[in-house]
């Protein structure tokens, strides 16, 4: 097995949530109650019930190389439902978090593009911006999904549901201070 | 009946405008105004927490302070602004090390968050706060007959606040009986619509949105009625591609639960946003 044992990884990915104090998941009794619940798992590539014993074994490489974390819709069943009270959800953040700090993800992915992109124009604007989100995501449909996409936006257009200006606060500047001081490097901006 | 401080969000300026005029006029008909944030910024969503968990705080943070400062209740329609801002609360309150890092940046903004707010979903001032009992007697044209699907969706509920039931709520069904509607049995109300995996892992999303469907239609459903824009949009917008990729025939009518309110109270459907949705509600109205 080429697949290196990295145990500093649970350590590592612990360190990564920082306010979600108290998030046990090396205490995880491999029960599958949260692959059970989540609505996502058939489609990804290894439950999580799975990616937290991976996790826990240091598979790093593995575990960056997997869409799961990418999958997860944010739902929370798992977390509910967790008996040992571990936030899966806040994991998968977690990974999300590092595996965009290392720039390792799975190629083809849009989740990371689109995550960066949404950061982007929150801290720029201070708003989302629904029109300027698309690049990062719609040259990669296929064809098919391409065009019904821009027949969902000319309809939402048409019905005066899509913005055509793009929204900013208006003490942005203060805002954007307000960011650099949580984010000295200002690296998204 | 009381005033509360409003966090719109961001879908509800444009993609999700029925549900901003839609909660504006029911509850000013309900005699509860709900007043606009000054300033609002984006609430980061459940993409930003994939980034920066401080900066996610931040975001939050600055608009729970600018709530705080009018000494209202606050309140989301949105049920990832919701969870965002609750949770951002609960653990800048758990957490004063994390609380004064975060009032440190907002002092570039003159604002302190001190943690004295209470912070509600759109859905839950309905169904509690101001309660059943009391939409019930401002009901003008009861929806006899409408058989609805209540979606509550996920974030509204999870993770967990207290010790309310995350499994079997039923405070969306007592407001829809309360508007003299039929509330069905849907085993899937609490299940995820596919939130931003509509755009991120669009296969899966689909499939989502495709059970949601069929399960209420199976059901019987006239409707569905949602309690958050993200929710409205892949259960509406993407019916048709759900059709495409399952060669499936779909054609329910979607609608916020202000809407179906206020259409109980008598309130004009041009005022409740009504007519700019792609699936036609008319079946729903004419049923009443």
């Amino acid at each position: 097995m080429t697949e290196t044992y990295t145990f500093n990884f649970m350590k590592e990915v612990s360190s990564l949530l920082h306010a979600a104090d108290g998030n046990p998941f090396p205490m995880c009794v491999q029960c599958g109650s949260c692959s059970g619940s989540c609505p996502v798992a058939a489609y990804m590539d290894y439950t999580p019930r799975q990616i937290i014993a991976m996790v826990n074994a240091g598979l790093k490489d593995q575990v960056l190389n997997s869409n799961t974390f990418w999958y997860c819709a944010s739902c929370y069943q798992c977390s509910v439902r967790c008996p040992q009270g571990i936030s899966i959800t806040e994991l998968m953040y977690a990974l999300q978090r590092y595996s965009i700090w290392k720039s390792r993800y799975q190629e083809g992915l849009i989740g990371p593009s689109f995550s960066e992109a949404f950061a982007k124009t929150i801290v720029n604007a201070g708003r989302t911006f629904e029109p300027i989100l698309a690049p990062s995501y719609i040259f990669r449909f296929k064809l098919r999904e391409f065009f019904l996409e821009v027949q969902n936006a000319t309809e939402l257009m048409l019905k005066g549901r899509l913005p055509l200006l793009p929204p900013r606060i208006k003490r942005l500047d203060n805002f954007k201070r307000m960011i650099r001081k949580i984010i000295p490097i200002g690296g998204l901006a | 009946m009381k005033d509360y401080a409003y966090f719109p969000g961001c879908s509800l300026e444009k993609l999700a405008i029925s549900y901003h005029t839609s909660a504006l006029e029911t509850s000013k008909k309900l005699g509860a105004r709900l007043m606009e944030l000054d300033d609002w910024n984006c609430c980061g969503s459940t993409t930003y927490f994939h980034i920066d968990e401080l900066l996610a705080y931040t975001l939050s943070a600055r608009n729970l302070a600018i709530a705080e400062k009018t000494g209202l209740d606050l309140v989301a329609p949105c049920s990832a602004c919701y969870k965002n801002m609750y949770f951002t609360a609960a653990h800048l309150k758990k957490d004063p090390e994390l609380a004064e890092h975060i009032n440190y940046a907002l002092e570039e903004d003159d604002l302190h968050f001190s943690g004295n707010i209470r912070i509600r979903h759109l859905l839950e001032m309905y169904a509690q706060d101001i309660g059943p009992e009391e939409i019930k007697t401002a009901v003008t044209h009861p929806l006899d007959g409408v058989q609805i699907a209540p979606y509550y969706g996920c974030q509204i509920l999870r993770p967990r606040k207290d010790h309310e039931s995350v499994e079997q709520p039923h405070y969306f069904e007592d407001l829809i009986s309360a508007i003299g509607a039929t509330p069905i049995d849907y085993p899937l109300k609490t299940r995820c619509c596919g939130g931003s995996l509509i755009i991120s892992s669009r296969t899966a999303a689909l499939s989502m949105v495709r059970n949601l469907l069929h399960t209420a239609v199976e059901r019987q459903a006239d409707v569905i009625a949602t309690a958050c824009p993200m929710c409205q949009i892949n259960l509406e917008c993407y019916q048709q591609s759900v059709n495409q990729e399952f060669n499936t025939n779909f054609s329910v009518p979607i609608m916020y639960f202000t809407q179906l309110v206020g259409v109980a109270l008598g309130i004009p459907s041009k005022k409740l946003g009504i007519g700019k949705e792609f699936i036609s509600v008319m079946p729903v109205l004419a049923s009443e």
